[in-house]
C-alpha cells in the first residue's frame, strides 16, 4: 500500500469488492470508476483522512485494497502520475478481445 | 481422453458448493477479506489490476470441442468476450465479477473442468508436450502419466502447504517440447532396450528471479516407481525448502544450496522407504488410465496427399501454411496443425469466443475433436488428415486463426505484463505487437527462420524470456519501463539460460534493438540453415554486443 506524502496531490483507490472494478473515492464518500470524479487531497491530513474512509468501507465489504495513488493535474484534470495507476485507471493499454480481432 | 471418474465428479461439485458459500459469506460481510483470500486463491481467482482474474486449469493442455465451447461460452457470458491462453497450459479470464465466479465454476464442472490448484503453495496443474499421443518422434505417449500425477497431487493433503509452487511437466519424445528442464519436476517417458518404460527425472529447475537448469537424478527410473519417487521428492522438498523467504523457497534453491549429490542422496533415502509400498503403480491401474487416451480411429492413408500437394501448387497461402504450422504426425497421412493465436498486431496468445468456437468445430471436424493447448500460447489440432488440410486452412483464415508463423520470430510468447497483471513491472503485450509489426513481412520472417522471442513483464518470468532465443524482460527504471535483452536461451533438450546482452533499453527503443541482433545474426550466419541458436552458440555475445552497442 502506498504511503501518504506530504507533498503533491493524492487520491485513494480500490477494487469494488463484487465486481473487482477499479474505483477511485470521491468527495461525498461514494465511490466511481472515473479518476476524473475522485477527491484530490492536497495535503497529509486530508490524504490521511481519506484512506481512513476508504478503510471504513473496506471492513464494511464495499472495496478491497484500498490505496492511495499520486495524482498530478494538467489544469484541473487529475490524473494518476505513474505508469500502473494510469493503467489501472483507464484499463489496458491494447486492444482485446473483439475490438482487437476487428 | 481421460474422463472424471465419480469421485471427482463429486468432489468438484462439493467445492463448487462451498466456493458459492464462501462468496455468499464474503459479499454480506461475514467473511473478511484476508479471511476470504486465501479461499479464492485455491479456486482459481486473482485480483488483477483491473478486476478479478479466473485461471481455468487445462490438465496437460487438453481440450475436446465441447470444453472449449464451454471456455467460449464462459468468455461471452461472464467476461467481455475471450480468454487469454497461459504459458502454463492455462486459460485466464480477465474480467470477471467475483458474485459470478460459483456460477463459472458450476458450468466448468458441467465439462469436467475447474480452477483448484491454479494458486497457492501446492503441486500445480501438470504441463506436457502439446504433440503428446500424436508427434513422429515420440517414444511414449506421456498424457497417462501426466493424469497420474494429476490424480496424485490433487489435494494431495501432505502436499497441500508446501515452501512454495511445484510446477512438473512431462514429455515422452527426445525433443523436448515441454521445457522439462526448467521445471521442479521435469519427467521424459522413455523406453529401454527390453522395451520397458522408465523416466529420465530431472529435478531442481526453474525460471523467475533465479534461473537454473534441473539435475538429472535418474536416467531411467522404472515406469512402476513414479509416484514413489515423486513424493520422496516432494517429502524432501517440503521438509528442508526454506520458508523464511520467498525468493529462495523453490526446490531449485536447496538443490544449489544443498548441492545435487546431497538432495539426491536424501530423495533416494526417502524413496527407499515408500518403493514396493502404496504408491507403486500396478500395471492394471497404469492401462486402465492409459486406456483413456488410446489413440482416435485413424485411417491408413498413403504417406503423401495428393489432394493437398495439388491445393498448395495452387495456393502460396497454404503452402505457407503447412510448411510451418503442419508437423509430423506418427501415422502417415496425418498432421499435427499448430493454430496460432499469434496474428501480427494482436495480443499473443488472446482468444475471441468466436474463435473458441471456431476451433472447437474444427476439431470436432478434423481433428477426432481433441484440441492442444501449448506452452508457447498457441492451440494444436493434433490429428488431422493431410486431405482435409486444404479446408482446415480455409476454416482458420475465416477465424483469422491461419496465420503461418509457428516458431517463426512473430510466434512471440509475452505474459499479460503491466496491462493486466499486478506484479508486473513494464508492459509486454505492445512490445510483443510492436516487435511483429516490425516483423510482418512473411518472406523476411521465413528467411530468418527459427526464432523464438519471450517477453515477460517482470523476473518473475511467466513469459519465459529466460529460455527466449531472444529473451526480453521487462524492468521499472526509475518510474521509466526498460527492456532488457538476453541471448542463447532455449527451453528445448539443449536447454539454456538467456545471458543478459547489456545495458537495457527504454520501450522506444526496444524494437529497433531486437532488429538490430536479428540483422546481426543474418549477417553472421554461415548459411541460412545456421539457425539463430546455432549461430549464438558458435559465435557468443560479442558480436550481438557489438551490433547494439557500437555508438556507445
Ligand atoms: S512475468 Fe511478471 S508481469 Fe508477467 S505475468 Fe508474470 S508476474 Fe505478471
Amino acid at each position: 500500500m502506498a504511503k501518504a506524502q506530504a507533498t503533491g496531490a493524492l487520491a485513494v483507490t480500490a477494487n469494488d469488492l463484487r465486481s473487482g472494478t477499479v474505483v477511485f473515492r470521491r468527495p461525498d464518500g461514494r465511490w466511481s470508476e472515473e479518476v476524473l470524479e475522485a477527491e484530490i487531497a492536497l495535503t497529509a491530513e486530508a490524504a490521511q483522512a481519506l484512506l481512513a474512509g476508504a478503510r471504513a468501507d473496506h471492513d464494511a465489504c464495499i472495496v478491497v485494497e484500498p490505496a492511495l495513488v499520486e495524482i498530478t493535474m494538467t489544469g484541473n484534470r487529475p490524473a494518476p502520475r505513474h505508469l500502473r495507476e494510469r493503467i489501472r485507471a483507464q484499463g489496458p493499454t491494447v486492444a482485446y478481445g473483439a475490438a482487437a480481432a476487428n | 481422453m481421460y474422463r472424471y471418474d465419480e469421485f471427482d465428479l463429486g468432489f468438484v461439485r462439493e467445492r463448487v458448493a462451498e466456493f458459492r458459500d464462501q462468496v455468499a459469506r464474503r459479499l454480506s460481510g461475514e467473511m473478511t477479506e484476508d479471511q476470504f483470500k486465501p479461499l479464492r486463491l485455491m479456486n482459481g481467482v486473482y485480483l488483477q489490476l483491473h478486476a478479478y482474474m479466473l485461471r481455468v486449469a487445462i490438465p496437460y493442455g487438453v481440450l475436446s470441442g465441447r470444453q472449449m465451447r464451454k471456455l467460449a461460452h464462459i468468455a461471452r457470458k461472464y467476461d467481455r468476450d475471450y480468454g487469454h491462453f497461459t504459458t502454463r497450459q492455462n486459460l485466464q479470464f480477465n474480467w470477471i465479477k467475483l458474485a459470478d465466479m460459483p456460477a463459472i465454476l458450476e458450468e466448468l464442472a458441467e465439462v469436467e473442468m475447474h480452477a483448484i490448484q491454479t494458486s497457492g503453495n501446492c503441486i500445480r496443474n501438470v504441463t506436457a508436450d502439446h504433440f503428446a499421443g500424436a508427434a513422429a518422434d515420440e517414444t511414449v505417449d506421456p498424457r497417462p502419466y501426466a493424469e497420474i500425477l494429476r490424480q496424485w497431487s490433487s489435494l494431495h493433503p501432505e502436499f497441500s502447504f508446501l515452501p512454495r509452487k511445484f510446477k512438473l511437466a512431462v514429455t515422452g519424445a527426445a525433443a523436448d517440447r515441454a521445457a522439462i528442464q526448467v521445471h521442479d519436476i521435469g519427467l521424459e517417458a522413455k523406453r529401454d532396450a527390453k522395451g520397458d518404460i522408465g523416466f529420465a527425472v530431472w529435478v531442481g529447475g526453474g525460471q523467475g528471479r533465479t534461473p537454473m537448469i534441473a539435475r538429472k537424478l535418474r536416467d531411467f527410473l522404472p515406469e512402476a516407481d513414479l509416484l514413489a519417487y515423486c513424493e520422496a521428492i516432494l517429502r524432501v522438498y517440503n521438509l528442508e525448502g526454506r520458508r523464511d523467504n520467498k525468493y529462495k523457497a523453490r526446490i531449485k534453491i536447496l538443490v544449489h544450496e544443498k548441492g545435487t549429490d546431497e538432495i539426491a542422496d536424501a530423495i533416494e533415502n526417502e524413496f527407499a522407504s515408500l518403493k514396493g509400498k502404496a504408491l507403486d503403480l500396478p500395471a492394471a491401474e497404469i492401462a486402465r488410465i492409459a486406456a483413456y487416451f488410446a489413440p482416435p480411429a485413424l485411417a491408413d492413408l498413403p504417406a503423401r496427399s495428393a489432394k493437398l500437394e495439388a491445393a498448395k501448387a495452387a495456393d502460396v497461402a497454404l503452402a505457407r501454411f503447412v510448411d510451418r504450422n503442419v508437423s509430423a504426425h506418427k501415422r502417415p497421412g496425418y498432421g499435427i496443425v499448430t493454430v496460432s493465436l499469434k496474428p501480427v498486431g494482436l495480443p499473443p496468445g488472446d482468444a475471441t469466443s468466436a474463435q473458441m468456437d471456431a476451433v472447437a468445430a474444427l476439431a470436432e471436424r478434423f481433428s477426432a475433436d481433441e484440441i492442444r493447448v501449448s506452452h508457447e500460447q498457441n492451440l494444436v489440432l493434433p490429428h488431422v488428415r493431410l486431405d482435409d488440410l486444404p479446408e482446415l486452412f480455409a476454416g482458420l483464415a475465416a477465424a483469422g486463426l491461419a496465420t503461418p508463423n509457428a516458431g517463426l520470430v512473430t510466434d512471440i510468447i509475452a505474459c499479460p505484463g503491466l496491462d493486466y497483471c499486478s506484479l508486473a513491472n513494464a508492459r509486454s503485450i505492445p512490445v510483443a505487437q510492436r516487435i511483429s509489426e516490425r516483423f510482418a513481412d512473411l518472406g523476411r520472417q521465413h528467411d530468418i527462420g527459427d526464432l523464438k522471442i519471450k517477453i515477460s513483464g517482470c523476473i518473475n518470468a511467466c513469459g519465459h524470456h529466460h529460455v527466449g532465443h531472444i529473451g526480453i524482460l521487462g524492468v521499472d527504471r526509475k518510474g521509466e519501463e526498460f527492456y532488457q535483452i538476453t541471448l542463447g536461451g532455449s527451453g528445448d533438450e539443449t536447454c539454456s539460460i538467456g545471458e543478459i546482452v547489456g545495458p537495457g533499453f527504454p520501450a522506444d527503443r526496444i524494437v529497433d534493438a531486437v532488429e538490430q541482433v536479428v540483422d546481426a545474426y543474418l549477417g553472421l550466419r554461415r548459411d541460412p540453415g545456421e539457425t539463430f541458436l546455432a549461430a549464438y552458440r558458435r559465435v557468443g555475445l560479442k558480436p550481438f554486443q557489438e551490433a547494439l552497442y557500437a555508438d556507445a
